[in-house]
């Protein structure tokens, strides 16, 4: 076994043992930490795969900031997750017999895996000169410009959504206005008065 | 690079007019710039449809065939450009009642029509994926627009989830096609699967594909969501989700099936004759028991996805020109009649009840008359145009030699039309009930009126769209 299998091995193990518990484990806490390991083991098999900047986003991005949003969202919401897993309970037998019949079909289909034989040419027809970055740079601002533009649609689109449904203007709300701060002077904002000794205003 | 451009020009104008749209309205009146954004979205959408219409010419690929250009996606276009323009007419009047006509809702549809247009000109797995998101996502939040409303926002809520596992059931599909052929184009997947069978791991990227495709024409059995959907979102947005996406979802449909996988026909007829005519029984069975109009109008558009299906699932040019005939026709029977539905109300508040509709016909004889029409046509009862809409995909499916699909189709189609004629019952002989208020918006009785009048007049030559659906399919099927 060389070293290349033992690490891919002990990868993929890691994934899926991180997958598993992510979904089983009783603390939410605990979970997103099982995810940013399944996380991390998939950045390994990126790796290995020769895709190091894939893996380099996926630990940046996914374990960077989408795990630590997980965790913030997980730690605010007050929602009874042992409730939930109590729900969850009850549909296990059904759904652990949709998953068993699930792999059975999936191993019948890559059992038998066969690709065409055009497919290793194609897939290498459109591979660019050059490292990773610089191929994936070519792939995605030349090649595949107008997906990527149309991506950009989508998060509008996205952006668009998140203010139409939750942007509220509150009329009863004191904002603070600079200029106005600014603008303040003693000469406006303070009147002498000149209080004679024993008489009071 | 600027020939390119130049083929995808009308998504990229309108793409920019959204852009300038939304700018325009935040820095001037917001949400009361509303109303005249809405006629001026829906002009320009109609304008590309024509453009689209008088100077398409031949078959251009572009951005190295990611992009396709021919005369079905054009046919497509049109269709949906001109249904999602007059449904924005439609709502406008409706939608400002009842305060919910946000500055946001006609640039989300003109961004959903880039989608649309960009999924039935898809040549490329990534390019249609990325067409559906921009569609879907804009409707997800049209459907939830009426946020104080725990209906609409449930039915939002309901369509994002099922939707993203239904985009999720997609792209697992196609990564195994793409892990079979090596290329996401079209033309890649075509000249790697050749003819005859396909290999048992692409059919299941065919069928994970399908499942996904299904579920955005609302086929059964991925219909769960279309008539919770139908009811919570407010009814001139249940008005476009019946028109437009419909028109995109099914042209994607048959884009895929015949540009990435025509090769192997034999191997997804059968399924596609399953979903139709699984959604055909499910759509005439389960409406007979509906009360709320909308309600009624999902079952009835699931039903309706079920008869297209028939000449999709004929594998044929007749079938796919009769499929483009019959989504064009269903559109139009579908803007009547949600015009008619928006424009029931009673004391200022809008009612969707079927038994509200009793005796109508003694108030207001023009409207019940016309919506009689258009009943009868979505029946498809003979002398009216959705008898030949239905027609067109029974010859194509006899043709093809499936005639148990056909005999089932008619069978279906008898139990469907006791729910339509229900209401002319309701209408025309009902018991005496509380009458509605009667409604003089000039937009709406323009578009009941008219769209009947074309349920009759359409018969004498179906107004030439089915030579032009012809012409269309041919571009898709050779």
């Amino acid at each position: 076994m060389t070293v290349m299998s033992l690490a891919f091995y002990l990868f993929a193990i890691s994934t899926l043992v991180g997958g598993l518990f992510t979904v089983v484990s009783r603390n939410p806490v605990h979970s997103v930490l099982w995810l940013i390991l399944a996380f991390l083991s998939s950045a390994g098999l990126f790796v290995l795969l020769g895709a190091e900047f894939i893996a380099m986003l996926l630990i940046i991005v996914y374990v960077g900031a989408v795990a630590v949003l997980f965790l913030f969202v997980v730690m605010m919401l007050d929602i009874d997750f042992s409730a939930l897993k109590a729900e969850m309970a009850k549909y296990m037998p059904l759904a652990l017999l949709i998953g068993v019949i699930l792999l059975m079909q999936f191993g019948l289909a890559f059992g038998s895996w066969e690709a065409s034989e055009m497919a290793e040419a194609n897939r290498l027809a459109i591979a660019p000169e050059g490292g990773n970055t610089s191929g994936l740079g070519l792939l995605i601002y030349d090649r595949y410009f107008i997906l990527f533009q149309l991506a950009g649609l989508v998060l509008l689109v996205a952006m668009i959504g998140a203010i139409v449904l939750t942007l509220r203007h509150r009329t009863d709300v004191k904002r603070q206005n600079v200029l106005h701060q600014m603008w303040r002077d003693p000469a406006k904002a303070m009147e002498l008065k000149d209080v004679k000794p024993g008489q009071g205003l | 690079m600027s020939a390119d451009l130049n083929t995808i020009l009308p998504e990229i104008l309108l793409a920019i007019y959204a852009m300038l749209a939304l700018l325009g309205a935040v820095y001037t009146g917001k949400d009361k710039m509303a109303p005249a954004l809405t006629w001026l979205t829906a002009g320009v959408m109609a304008l590309l449809a024509l453009w689209i219409a008088f100077t398409g010419q031949g078959t251009t690929p572009a951005f190295g065939g990611m992009f396709v250009d021919d005369a079905f996606s054009r046919f497509a276009k049109v269709t949906l450009l001109i249904s999602g323009a007059v449904v924005l007419v439609m709502g406008q009047e409706y939608m400002e009642r009842r305060g919910i006509l946000r500055f946001e809702y006609p640039v989300l549809v003109a961004l959903s029509a880039v989608g649309m247009m960009v999924m039935v000109s898809a040549g490329d797995l990534m390019a249609l994926y990325m067409g559906l998101e921009l569609q879907s996502l804009a409707l997800y939040v049209v459907a939830s627009l009426r946020r104080d409303s725990v209906r609409s926002t449930e039915a939002g809520l309901k369509y994002f989830v099922l939707g993203a596992l239904s985009s999720g059931m997609l792209l697992y599909g196609a990564s195994l096609v793409y892990g079979f052929s090596g290329t996401t184009l079209f033309s890649g997947i075509i000249a790697a699967t050749g003819d005859g069978q396909a290999p048992l791991g692409l059919l299941f990227g065919v069928v994970f594909m399908l499942a996904g495709l299904a579920f955005k024409v609302s086929a059964v059995p991925f219909h769960m969501w279309t008539p919770d959907v139908y009811e919570g979102a407010p009814t001139p947005i249940t008005a476009f989700f019946a028109t437009a996406p419909k028109v995109a979802a099914m042209g994607m449909f048959a884009r895929v099936m015949y540009d990435a996988f025509g090769g192997i026909i034999g191997d997804w007829q059968q399924i596609v004759a399953l979903l139709s005519v699984l959604s055909m029984f499910l759509g005439a069975i389960a409406a007979i028991g509906q009360t709320n109009i909308k309600r009624l109008m999902a079952y009835s558009s699931i039903a309706h996805m079920g008869y297209a299906l028939i000449g999709l699932a004929a594998g044929t040019q007749l079938g796919v020109g009769a499929m483009l005939t019959y989504l064009a026709i269903y559109v139009t029977m579908n803007v009547g009649t949600f015009a008619f539905i928006l424009s029931m109300q009673r004391d200022g508040e809008p009612v969707t009840d079927i038994a509200s509709l009793n005796l109508y016909a003694k108030s207001e004889p023009a409207k019940a008359l016309a919506m009689l029409v258009l009943l009868f046509s979505l029946a498809g009862v003979p002398p009216m145009l959705g008898f030949f809409a239905k027609l067109g995909v029974w010859q194509a499916g006899v043709d093809a030699g499936l005639i148990w699909l056909v005999v089932l189709s008619a069978v279906a189609s008898a139990i469907g039309a006791y729910y339509y004629l229900r209401i002319v019952f309701f209408m025309y002989f009902g018991t005496e009930g509380t009458q509605m208020d009667s409604d003089r918006s000039p937009v709406l009785w323009v578009l009941l009126m008219g769209s009947a009048a074309v349920m009759i007049l359409g018969v004498i030559n179906l107004f030439g769209i089915d030579g032009v659906a012809q012409a269309a399919a041919a571009s898709l099927v050779n």
